[in-house]
């Protein structure tokens, strides 16, 4: 084995990652450094640290190349990847600052574990190799685990992060066991070649082919578990609705960004010709099409009868993990993988500016002991706060999926591609499930603006959050009305390797 | 020479123990270690895969899960002493104050 | 005419069909309706067994196999050769079953419509009696016996939920009920692992679970006999043909010819011929033939094709496990055959750690099935459940435990000849189980007071004359003592009921009337059992209809002549008589021991008369009892009627002194006939004059016996005693049989302590170190709640009411469901993570298994 030469290791490609892993270790001395009054400034060197990895991003977008032996890709989607995760790095940092003072827990570490959950999420946007999944996954899920257990002495925000830590780590052991059996099958964890040993093992007729299905089923529950699908879901409620909101509205899509990363370029890079007797068609897709409806049912239908606007967004934060779970199970098809790889993408970003601010309201109307979450608190909000009210009205359509909003981009790339890979029954599913989810985003509206009663005055609405709205508000109506703002970035997308069938 | 399956069997029920291990024992530290467990008998399908095939990509990936592991346990541990001081207790089944 | 045979789904579907009207909507119904739609789903169940019947009466009693089409082969696992259909077989064994099932089931039906009026229950008990129906039948069509297993646990299923019907009475009557369903339940599991050992060994064996195979010829010998033109003439009357068979004769010539000709094998005819099945006579063939000889078509008899008249053309993995087995058996030492798929079968069969030959296989098969048979059909070791099950509702005790689903064992063994045909020893040891089960039962039934237990016994011991008949090779006689015997049990069961019924009735009077002229009478207290022999007496007047139809059931019971038990008691005695003396073998000595327990039979149905219904009324409840509703009578009546006909369904030969020209109406030998097309071994045997004589006389001087004992008042004497408790000479008989022999206390010292102490051990230690209450109360009772009320929601709320209140109640209803499944423990959220992981994997897996 030959040792690379520092050129080899290509570390320019990695940079944005790089960067803001290495910059959070700066964060920390930062923080410890500056003097007790000045500790607020914590925050904006991290919005800047967020930005100058934005820009290296674009800086490096549309190329197409490996780095670190091969450990590592940097190609369109990750680049798309990495800046929608930056995006929401960046608005969770805007809802943070006051939000932690008003609680009493700011503390400057947050940012430092934020912008290291973001990196995580990066790197498993640019993982082409198991191990790198499976650092990446903890480091994107170990600061979660700590910042939903960052309200000190609260028994729900440690209880959120006690469940949400011992669920985490029995779901990656699946997955690290998962990738050892795939290992074990292959002889590699490098995706390419892996794709390029299957061929081999199933020409052999060895026992190996059950290493490498168990293996990839076993992956498909570690990174299931981590997006939230049906049925690694359960822990989402109660972890959502004890987390700090801040945390939680990064959880809900940081996430899910790195998990459907690392999804999809496992399935779609490495294990995309599993073969199932003699025809060939991925074995998982099966499976992937049956979680996703599982997904779309329990969590449109278990949404609704949530009283609590947090774990309501939680639920239907499984439910939009349904919807992506779609594309997935569409990128199955090599005909489609790569629309259904873009419609995914789309669908994240177009999640993650309407969510991020519609937990931004939740956030604004939350009083400083963490009550005043429940569905009956946004009566009236109209009236007290009639933009706040008119921009969460935007964000529930956008949810529910009405035009001329991100959520309807998101979903009708989303369908279009389940249509087009044949998935009719699954996007009948999709279809039925978004009129149901009408029923529990269309409440709050009901709440909001016909309901009778005094409005909430909104106390966390400062300045600040208010600018996340506004950023979430535009970005959920530019996608909305010019979808080809998305669909541009997104066409160069492409997952399959080189190696053909 | 062992048989490679012998140890991927071995593994096997090792993780299968320490799964088992999470459902049942109720004791936080107990249910961590049981995790652990579930990493560690992964290493050894890890390790043994490496002999098998003669290469190192095992071992190293073995040594990234301990790192990790470590890494885990030190977040872990945290939150144990913290909701020992909030609830006097580490009994998980303790912990239901959200539900439905 | 083939497509006659499609209608067989529609035997399991239709009560299956009321099943889930009265299950689901039940609740909601009146009574009226309830029954209404239960006994319409019974009725038509027997119509479309008319028209099967209709169907092997025109096709010559050839079987049909009849596959259900939706459901496209059932269980098939390609990668390892398993194949289990779903196929119905019409033939001659299975149409009989069905025939007396559907139409006892229909007259219990009308009868319970009348018997559970009031039960708060009411729909869910015709439900359960519906999805008994459909079971029972899927159990008696099925061709293979996976389906015949799932019938028998289904038939066990549902005799659990009503025998444990009325769990909630007061006063404990509700736990012991309960008990004695557990306990039928328990004693049938032990004989279900015989019956899956018996499966599991069958399929290691022959690897398939068919019957026979659809394309087989079930009995050659009959077949040939069909081929040469004189099938009816020679084995007997068969009267459905005897009319046609004078026209037929020359038409059936030709039809002879082609089965010699394929006999002798004609390569290409055998191809042509092979898709014009043996089953298929409406051919053009048949017609061809008839024209030919200038003959009028609307005489129409022209006599079946056959095809093949033996299966000698067939491979041996073509075979049914039946025709393997006698393959298999009539293999030389080191013999092997082709099995048709390159491989090759021999004598010794490989269980991979050692090898087993044929013969010791087909013997461990039929030991097994026998002790399927012994749970199924109470038998000696595991009778036990089945006096405790009369607890359940009388109409069950009539139906269930009495007349069909008990009967189940004896079906498949007679199933099964073929094998117990090969297997001596077991033979023997049916026989054995059956001699002693009838001897013992009998003398068990002679020491009860209560009216059922009575009955139950006897049902034991007559359920043990047809295993007995089975071990003697008297498979005939067996099917025919059961069919009479499900009338005359039937009968005397839903007599029972009446009776109860009545003095319940008469006691719920006079306890008014007392209560009304002296105020509190503490001796008519909760006390009072209406069960109770001892409570009744002098019913003669009070409900005539009941007593002279019970008096019928008990003339045929006992075997009088002509009553129809006369001929079937009679047919297993001459059997096994002939057996014995002519064949020589043991089992046929062993069986002359039933000639003791016909005897006790008559003695304690006659003791049962003197102490109901002669004398004088021995309490106030006896005394006011009054005759039942008509929908209770009528059954009665027709059970009555049948139970004195039904025994001319099998009129032997050579009947002489008892004939009466009664075989010139009825025929000779007309069910032997018509079963022998489907029971390989079915042999037809001669009347014994002598057996007969002896029978008669000592069941006449038991009756006289029991007359002297009990006749004249003396029933039961002032202090409440037998008369044979009461001399001291036959005290020490009477209180062993009174004590039933005390099986239920050797068995709770032998089985029932060692194995509640394993369990406490278990239960103390095992359980609550390992799995602690609270993953029980959180997993399993939350789990179970919640499930239980997802599935209870719909009925009582989204599914009735869904209609009016539109879909977003049911909606919230679903969301709210599913919402309790967050229980809010990490160890929940594991374990359904673990699920998940299972459930991923296996997805994964299947394709790849399956390519």
């Amino acid at each position: 084995m030959d040792i690379p030469s520092f050129a080899d290791l290509n570390l320019g490609v990695t940079l944005p990652a790089v960067f803001l892993a290495l910059g959070t270790t700066v964060l920390l001395l930062i923080d410890a450094f500056l003097p007790k009054e000045r500790r607020h400034l914590t925050a904006w060197f991290a919005l800047a640290g967020v930005l100058v990895s934005f820009v290296l991003t674009l800086f490096n977008f549309g190329s197409s190349e490996t780095a670190l032996a091969g450990m590592f890709v940097a190609d369109s989607f990750t680049g798309f990847m990495n800046l929608v995760a930056l995006t929401a790095a960046a608005i969770t940092i805007l809802l943070s600052i006051d939000y932690l003072k008003r609680t009493g827990n700011a503390r400057g570490e947050f940012y430092s574990l934020l912008l290291l959950s973001t990196a995580g999420a990066m790197f498993m946007a640019s993982a082409n190799d198991l191990i790198v999944v499976f650092v990446a996954l903890e480091l994107l899920s170990i600061p979660l685990y700590i910042m939903a257990a960052f309200r000190l002495n609260n028994a729900k925000s440690e209880e959120s992060g006690m469940k949400y830590f011992i669920l985490g780590a029995f779901s990656s052991a699946f997955l690290v066991y998962g990738s050892a059996l795939i290992y074990g099958a292959t002889g590699t964890t490098n995706l390419q070649e892996i794709l390029a040993s299957i061929g081999g093992i199933v020409e052999a007729g060895s026992s190996a082919i059950f290493y490498l299905v168990i293996g990839a089923a076993l992956i498909v529950v570690g990174l299931g578990f981590k997006v939230a699908v049906v049925p690694f879901h359960m822990w989402t409620p109660d972890v959502y609705e004890g987390a700090p909101t801040p945390v939680t509205a990064f959880m809900s899509v940081g996430a899910k960004i790195g998990g459907f990363a690392a999804l999809l370029r496992v399935l779609v890079t490495a294990l995309p010709f599993l073969v199932a007797g003699q025809t060939v068609e991925p074995v998982w897709q099966n499976t992937i099409m049956i979680v996703a409806a599982l997904t779309l049912i329990v969590g449109n239908f278990v949404a609704i009868s949530q009283s609590n606007i947090k774990r309501m967004l939680a639920y239907s934060s499984i439910a939009h993990a349904g919807y992506i779970m779609m594309a997935v199970a569409a990128a199955a098809n090599p005909f489609t993988a790569d629309f259904a790889a873009r419609s995914a993408l789309i669908y994240l970003l177009a999640y993650t500016f309407t969510n991020l601010g519609a937990f931004a309201i939740a956030l604004a109307i939350e009083k400083d002991d963490g009550s005043g979450t429940d569905i009956k608190d946004f009566v009236g909000l109209a009236r007290s706060k009639p933009v706040l009210a008119a921009a969460m009205a935007v964000f529930m359509f956008s949810l529910t999926g009405i035009p001329l909003t991100a959520g309807f981009t998101g979903k009708w790339f989303v369908f279009q591609a389940t249509m087009q890979a044949g998935l009719v029954p699954l996007a009948v599913i999709g279809v039925l499930t978004s009129v149901v989810s009408a029923f529990y985003y269309v409440r709050i509206i009901v709440n909001m603006y016909l309901s009778d009663g005094e409005g909430d005055e909104a106390a966390g609405a400062t300045p600040l959050v208010n600018w996340a709205v506004y950023i979430s508000f535009a970005g959920t109506l530019l996608l909305g009305v010019f979808p080809i703002l998305a669909t541009n970035l997104t066409e160069t997308v492409t997952l399959l390797a080189s190696v053909a069938p | 020479m062992v048989p490679t399956e012998a140890y991927i069997i071995l593994s096997m029920v090792l993780f299968a123990m320490g799964a088992m291990g999470v459902l049942l024992r109720r004791n936080a530290i107990v249910v961590f270690m049981s995790v652990e467990l579930m990493l560690n008998s992964a290493n050894i399908a890890l390790v043994a895969f490496s002999r098998h095939w003669n290469q190192a990509d095992g071992h190293l990936f073995t040594f990234f899960v301990i790192t990790v592991a470590a890494a885990e346990v030190a977040v872990g541990l945290a939150l144990i002493v913290a909701i020992f001081r909030t609830k006097q207790s580490i009994n998980i089944d303790e912990l239901h104050l959200m539900e439905g | 005419m083939q497509s006659l045979a499609l209608i067989a789904p529609l035997i399991i579907l239709l009560p299956s069909l009321g099943t889930i009207i009265n299950f689901f909507w039940g609740p909601k119904l009146n009574e009226r309706f309830s029954s209404l739609i239960g006994i319409t789903a019974s009725a038509s169940t027997f119509v479309v067994w008319l028209v099967l019947f209709s169907y092997l009466n025109g096709n010559y009693y050839q079987p049909a196999i009849v596959d259900l089409p939706i459901l496209d082969g059932w269980i098939r696992i390609p990668s390892v050769g398993l194949e289990i259909p779903w196929q119905q077989r019409i033939d001659t064994l299975s149409v009989t079953m069905m025939g007396f099932v559907t139409f006892v089931g229909t007259l219990i039906h009308i009868y319970a419509s009348g018997y559970m009026h009031g039960d708060p229950r009411y729909a869910r008990f015709f439900a359960y009696l519906n999805m008994f129906l459909a079971f029972m039948l899927i159990l008696v069509s099925g061709n293979n016996l996976l389906m015949l297993f799932v019938g028998w646990e289904g038939v066990g299923l549902c005799s659990y939920l009503l025998v444990g019907f009325w769990f909630d009475k007061k006063h404990g009557v509700g736990l012991k009920n309960s008990n004695a369903a557990r306990k039928a339940f328990v004693a049938n599991r032990i004989g279900d692992f015989g019956m899956l050992m018996a499966i599991f060994l069958a399929f290691w064996t022959f690897g398939t679970l068919d019957l026979y195979k659809p394309t087989e010829v079930t009995n050659p010998h009959m077949m040939e006999a069909l081929a040469s033109g004189g099938g009816h003439g020679e084995e007997g009357a068969a009267p459905a043909n005897g009319a046609a068979e004078e026209g037929g004769h020359g038409e059936e010539a030709p039809a002879g010819e082609e089965g010699a000709g394929d006999h002798t094998g004609s390569a290409a005819q055998l191809v042509s011929l092979a898709s014009d099945l043996p089953i298929d006579q409406e051919g053009d063939h048949g017609e061809a033939a008839a024209e030919d000889h200038g003959e009028s078509a609307s005489e129409g008899h022209a006599g079946p094709v056959i095809a093949y008249t033996d299966n000698t053309h067939l491979t041996f993995s073509q075979l049914g496990i039946f025709a393997q087995a006698e393959r298999l058996a009539q293999l030389g030492e080191g013999e092997t055959l082709e099995r048709g798929d390159g491989t090759t079968a021999g004598r010794m069969i490989n269980f991979g750690a050692f090898e087993l030959d044929i013969d010791t296989v087909i013997t461990l098969i039929t030991l097994f099935m026998l002790l399927g048979a012994t749970g199924k059909s109470a038998q000696i070791p595991l009778f036990v459940w089945l006096p405790d099950a009369m607890a359940g509702p009388t109409p069950v005790s009539a139906l269930i435990h009495a007349a069909t689903m008990v009967t189940a064992g004896v079906y498949m063994m007679v199933r099964a000849n073929s094998l117990f045909h090969l297997a001596e020893f077991s033979s023997l040891v049916v026989t054995i189980i059956g001699v002693l089960t009838a001897l013992s039962a009998g003398y068990v039934a002679m020491g009860q007071f209560d009216i059922k237990k009575v009955l139950a016994y006897s049902t034991v011991s007559q359920l043990g004359f047809m295993v007995a008949a089975v071990g003697v090779g008297a498979y005939g006689a067996a099917m025919f003592h059961m069919i009479t015997h499900a009338f005359f049990k039937a009968l005397l069961f839903l007599g029972s009921g009446s009776v109860i019924h009545g003095v319940e009735h008469g006691h719920h009077h006079a306890h008014e009337h007392k209560h009304d002229d002296h105020g509190h009478d503490e001796h008519h207290a909760e006390t009072f059992d209406p069960q109770d022999m001892r409570n009744m007496g002098g019913l003669r007047r009070k409900m005539p209809i009941t007593y002279a139809t019970y008096l019928i059931g008990t003339l045929a019971l006992a075997g009088l002549y002509p009553f129809a038990g006369f001929w079937s008691k009679d047919e297993i005695l001459a059997d096994s008589w002939v057996a014995a003396i002519q064949d020589g073998k043991f089992a046929g000595f062993v069986a002359l021991g039933l000639f003791v327990a016909a005897a006790l039979t008559a003695f304690y149905m006659w003791r049962q008369i003197e102490m109901v219904f002669h004398g004088s009324p021995r309490t106030e409840a006896a005394e006011q009892a009054s005759e039942s509703v008509w929908s209770m009578t009528v059954p009665l009546v027709i059970l009555a009627v049948l139970s004195l006909l039904g025994g001319f369904l099998n009129i032997p030969s050579g009947i002489g002194l008892f004939s009466f020209g009664l075989q010139g109406v009825f025929g000779e030998h007309t069910l032997s006939t018509w079963l022998e097309y489907s029971v390989v071994h079915l042999h037809v045997g001669a009347f014994q004059p002598l057996i007969a004589i002896v029978s008669l006389v000592l069941a006449v001087a038991a009756i006289i016996l029991a007359n002297r004992i009990y006749g004249s008042n003396k029933a039961i004497n002032s202090e409440g005693l037998d008369p044979l408790e009461a001399n001291p000479a036959s005290r020490p008989i009477f209180a062993l049989s009174n004590a039933r022999l005390y099986w239920d206390e050797i068995y709770g010292r032998l089985f029932i302590t060692p194995f509640n102490r394993t369990a406490a051990f278990l239960a103390n230690v095992v359980d609550m170190a390992f799995l602690h209450d609270y993953f029980h109360d959180s997993v399993i009772t939350k789990g179970f709640n919640g499930i239980g009320r997802l599935l209870s929601h719909p009925i009582d709320l989204g599914i009735i009411d869904g209609a009016v209140n539109g879909i977003g109640r049911l909606t919230r209803w679903i969301s709210g469901g599913l919402r309790r499944t967050q229980a809010g423990y990490v160890r929940v959220y594991a374990v359904a993570l673990l699920i998940g992981v299972v459930a991923v994997i296996v997805f994964m897996l299947l394709p790849v298994l399956q390519g």
